[in-house]
């Protein structure tokens, strides 16, 4: 038990600090650097938890595609030249003691409402859904994910095509002066734009295109 | 303090909740670290929900969890999109810069 909280404080400690620095941090690059280190302590937290499905889920989708996308796209943008100080002028550091009072007031009413909670005892008794501890985690969520929420599931794969779509319809751009070719040009040649029948007479040789 | 129970995770999604919102008002660097902060946001959330699912020993959580995940992915996705169009249309994404809509 002692080692699962020392363990909890250390992870929940580089996740915390990792969240100031993805913030805080100058570099963009370095940002995303910080967001990976935050998902992959987050994920330890999730499997010491006891939700391993959740928290592998997490390591491939969040690092292994999120992050490396944002990677991507700060790398593709050329940000390090916007590389400056935190608050360019004097316009926006306005909006510091705004950003600062509600975030903390944010705060507050969460730990109070997390120091005040008290929920019915009774709620630990009704475990509906882990009640067979014989099956693994990934076990029983594939039980209930493909039978009762298999709509939402379908819904979700749906938002992630639409997802793909929009984004190659947005990013996608047609060039001007590159030689490409068209297949309907191709298909719809005929024999007699195409081939040419000439009469060779001999010692005199044939010209073509005048 | 050794035991962990609820209110520590609780405490933890709170704590990464407030830096997120932080992190996207007093950002002025570039837009995409506002993404990022939004991530931030959802990682919170999805604290919350495993840590309420694993304690209250309810597997909908963890499910809901999945499908925060999934629209995260599809968000990010378009976002970064519309980022990458705007910098080629406008060569910046500079968060002070960008006021076409005059807002």
């Amino acid at each position: 038990m002692i080692a699962h909280a020392i363990f909890f404080y250390i992870f929940s400690f580089i996740a915390i600090v990792s969240a100031v620095m993805v913030t805080a941090s100058k570099n963009t690059v370095h940002s995303v650097f910080f967001l990976i280190l935050d998902f992959i302590s987050i994920s330890c937290l999730f499997i010491m938890i006891g939700a391993e499905f959740l928290g592998m889920i997490m390591l491939i989708v969040y690092v292994g595609a999120v992050a490396v996308l944002f990677l991507f796209v700060v790398m593709m943008l050329n940000v390090a030249q916007q590389k400056n100080q935190w608050f360019a002028s004097k316009e926006s550091s306005r909006h510091i003691p705004v950003g600062l009072i509600i975030s903390t007031l944010i705060f507050f009413e969460l730990i109070i409402v997390i120091g005040g909670w008290k929920y019915k005892p009774d709620l630990f008794d009704l475990n509906n859904s882990m009640t067979n501890f014989n099956l693994s985690n990934t076990h029983s969520i594939g039980q209930i994910l493909y039978t009762d929420y298999i709509h939402i599931f379908q819904i979700s794969g749906m938002i992630l095509l639409v997802a793909m779509v929009g984004a190659i319809v947005l990013t996608f751009r047609k060039r001007e002066g590159v030689k490409t070719q068209s297949y309907l040009k191709q298909i719809s040649r005929e024999r007699s734009e195409g081939v040419q029948i000439v009469e060779v007479e001999t010692n005199k040789g044939v010209k073509i295109d005048d | 303090m050794t035991e962990i129970g609820l209110g520590h995770y609780l405490t933890l999604g709170a704590i990464i909740f407030s830096i997120g919102i932080i992190g996207i008002f007093l950002n002025r660097k570039n837009i995409i670290v506002i993404l990022m902060s939004i991530e931030l946001i959802l990682l919170a959330v999805n604290i919350n929900l495993v840590a309420f699912s694993i304690f209250l020993g309810d597997l909908a959580g963890q499910v809901f969890t999945l499908f925060i995940l999934t629209v995260a992915a599809a968000e990010a996705a378009i976002g970064l999109a519309i980022i990458v169009v705007y910098y080629r249309n406008s060569g910046t994404i500079r968060v002070e810069e960008i006021d076409k809509l005059k807002g």
